[in-house]
């Protein structure tokens, strides 16, 4: 079998990024697998700009910002196998791939989680109403038109409020589609303000909050949806159904980390990021087993998952140079109003940094990181909203001792 | 004097910027992290302006579709026009990011230039 310090599990954002940094600290024996072609991950189709700003400090396209990542991972020589599917992974870490020379079994070292997310779809959401052609994930209705030049309708019907459901919104209009409504089950955007702003307003499509799609109508294709009003409880309220014909209905309801092979490792998922447990390092409860990027938790920008991949490495580094990292037997806790934060558990040795989302809207919060009566950190967040992921690092000077750190936010 | 609510769409901040103003004249803004912020709103205020992505057709690479952008921010009344012009361009692999494939397109001082390198 043969032998690596480090096989990387997936080519896109994470995975360059951390075999780049992992090569700058030293460490050659790399592999990175990827299941497509080429590498790049879903940066591939998101050919819209707005990458790059917090990373480079320029705007660029989804294929311009992975492209700086490749350039950099073929001239420091890394060795990358694409077209390859990793189908097993163990907790002894042998990962075995299906590749187009036969089965490949690599007995590694550390292994980098970096698989990304899949979308939530339709058979998620229980959408009753028939079974029509015309339904598609946004995601995929993105690759159908930035790869392979097919148009996925004309008349076209939007539920959810992602950012990727925004992009192909305007997408879809820039192409000659008349995109008629976009309807969120929510009382605000699960997207971003600006891309609310630059995709939906405009070009005048009209954004529907506490809407849900409740029927979906049409035989072979779909011809059209009834959607509700829904009330705080997210049951649609009777009387304020309205039909809509359409010929395409584009879900953009969420992601979900992809996990099976963390799963296969025995990594223990967190149910709130549907990804990893980790501590400060990135490394997951199956020790030499790290994980970064949206395969750990959603992210909204891909310049902090690139950074949080660069991170990930110096873990990695260590665990290579000792077999282990330093114990991290801290927990994190939260309040109710963070949907979920990374990492979950810490030394108190190092410095870290704090990924966390509020679960709704909360406008100007402080966040209160602390020990008992200790605070460790204290921050002002100018406006909390559940879209935006919120940073901010933690000084390991101020972790007094190895009892429990709770972080709260409270509304200003 | 009116005011209007901007959301600036400079950086992923997305700053919401209160904005009083009388014509073209900014009275007073708030909300902005950063003085992008009031160029935006003073943009906004006298001509909107707006950067577009699509794709062009490509023969001799692996998929059918390149991707392009523009250059600069183009008038938003004018990018269904712009459109139009790319949508007539059929590229043939290979191409490289960065290559110019409209230059100056409809006069607007702004180029089309390919963002993925392929064939």
């Amino acid at each position: 079998m043969q032998k690596r310090d480090v096989v990387i599990i997936g080519g896109g954002p994470a995975g360059l990024a951390a075999a780049a940094e992992l090569k700058k600290r030293g460490v050659d024996d790399i592999l990175i697998i990827e299941r497509e072609k080429q590498l790049g991950g879903i940066l591939r189709q998101c050919i819209h700009d707005g990458f790059g700003l917090t990373r480079f400090g320029q705007t660029l396209s989804g294929p311009e910002y992975s492209q700086r990542f490749i350039d950099q991972v073929k001239e420091m020589q890394i060795e990358v196998l694409t077209n390859a599917t990793v189908i097993d992974l163990t907790d002894d870490k042998i990962v075995t791939a299906d590749t187009r020379d036969g089965l490949l079994q690599v007995q590694a070292r550390a292994i980098i989680l970096t698989m990304g997310c899949r979308e939530r779809t339709r058979g998620a959401l229980a959408i009753p109403g028939q079974r029509p052609s015309g339904i598609y994930n946004a995601g995929v209705a993105q690759s159908y038109m930035n790869l392979y030049n097919t148009m996925v309708g004309k008349e076209i019907i939007i539920m959810g409020s992602g950012d990727i459901g925004l992009i192909m919104a305007r997408r879809m209009t820039l192409e000659g589609a008349h995109v008629k409504a976009v309807f969120e089950v929510l009382p605000y955007p699960s997207g971003l303000p600006r891309n609310i702003e630059q995709c939906l307003n405009d070009y005048n499509i009209p954004l529907y909050l506490s809407h849900s799609v409740i029927n979906i109508k049409g035989d072979t294709r779909i011809e059209g949806v009834t959607v509700a009003e829904v009330g705080p409880d997210m049951k649609p309220i009777p009387g304020t159904e309205k039909d809509f014909t359409c010929d395409t209905l584009v879900l953009s309801v969420g992601l979900i980390p992809e996990n099976e092979l963390s799963l296969a490792a025995g990594v223990t998922l967190d149910g709130r990021t549907k990804g990893a447990f980790v501590d400060e390092n990135f490394q997951t409860d199956v020790p030499g087993v790290f994980a970064a990027g949206n395969v750990l938790h959603v992210h909204d920008l891909v310049d902090f998952v690139s950074l949080e991949a660069e991170a990930l490495a110096a873990g990695v580094n260590e665990y290579l140079n000792s077999d282990e990292v330093a114990p991290c037997d801290i927990e994190i806790e939260t309040d109710r109003n963070i949907g979920h934060i990374i990492p979950q558990k810490v030394s108190g040795e190092k410095n870290f940094r704090m990924s966390m989302r509020v679960r709704k809207p909360m406008g100007r919060c402080k966040i209160i990181v602390s020990q008992g009566d200790n605070t460790v950190k204290s921050t002002i967040v100018p406006n909390a909203i559940p879209a935006e992921m919120i940073q901010f690092d933690v000084a390991a000077d101020k972790i007094m001792s190895n009892e429990k750190i709770e972080v709260s936010v409270y509304e200003q | 004097m009116n005011s209007r609510t901007f959301v600036c769409i400079v950086c992923p901040n997305g700053c919401t910027i209160e904005t009083q103003y009388e014509g073209d004249k900014i009275l007073s803004v708030t909300g902005n992290k950063c003085k992008k912020g009031i160029e935006y709103v003073r943009q906004e205020l006298i001509d909107p302006r707006r950067t577009i992505s699509s794709t062009v057709r490509i023969e001799g690479a692996e998929l059918p579709l390149c991707s392009v952008r523009l250059t600069n921010v183009i008038p938003k009344k004018d990018i269904f026009r712009v459109m139009e012009e790319i949508n007539k361009i059929k590229l043939t692999a290979p191409v490289s990011i960065g290559q110019v494939v409209i230059k100056n397109v409809c006069g607007l001082d702004s180029d089309v230039i390919v963002t993925k390198n392929m064939g």
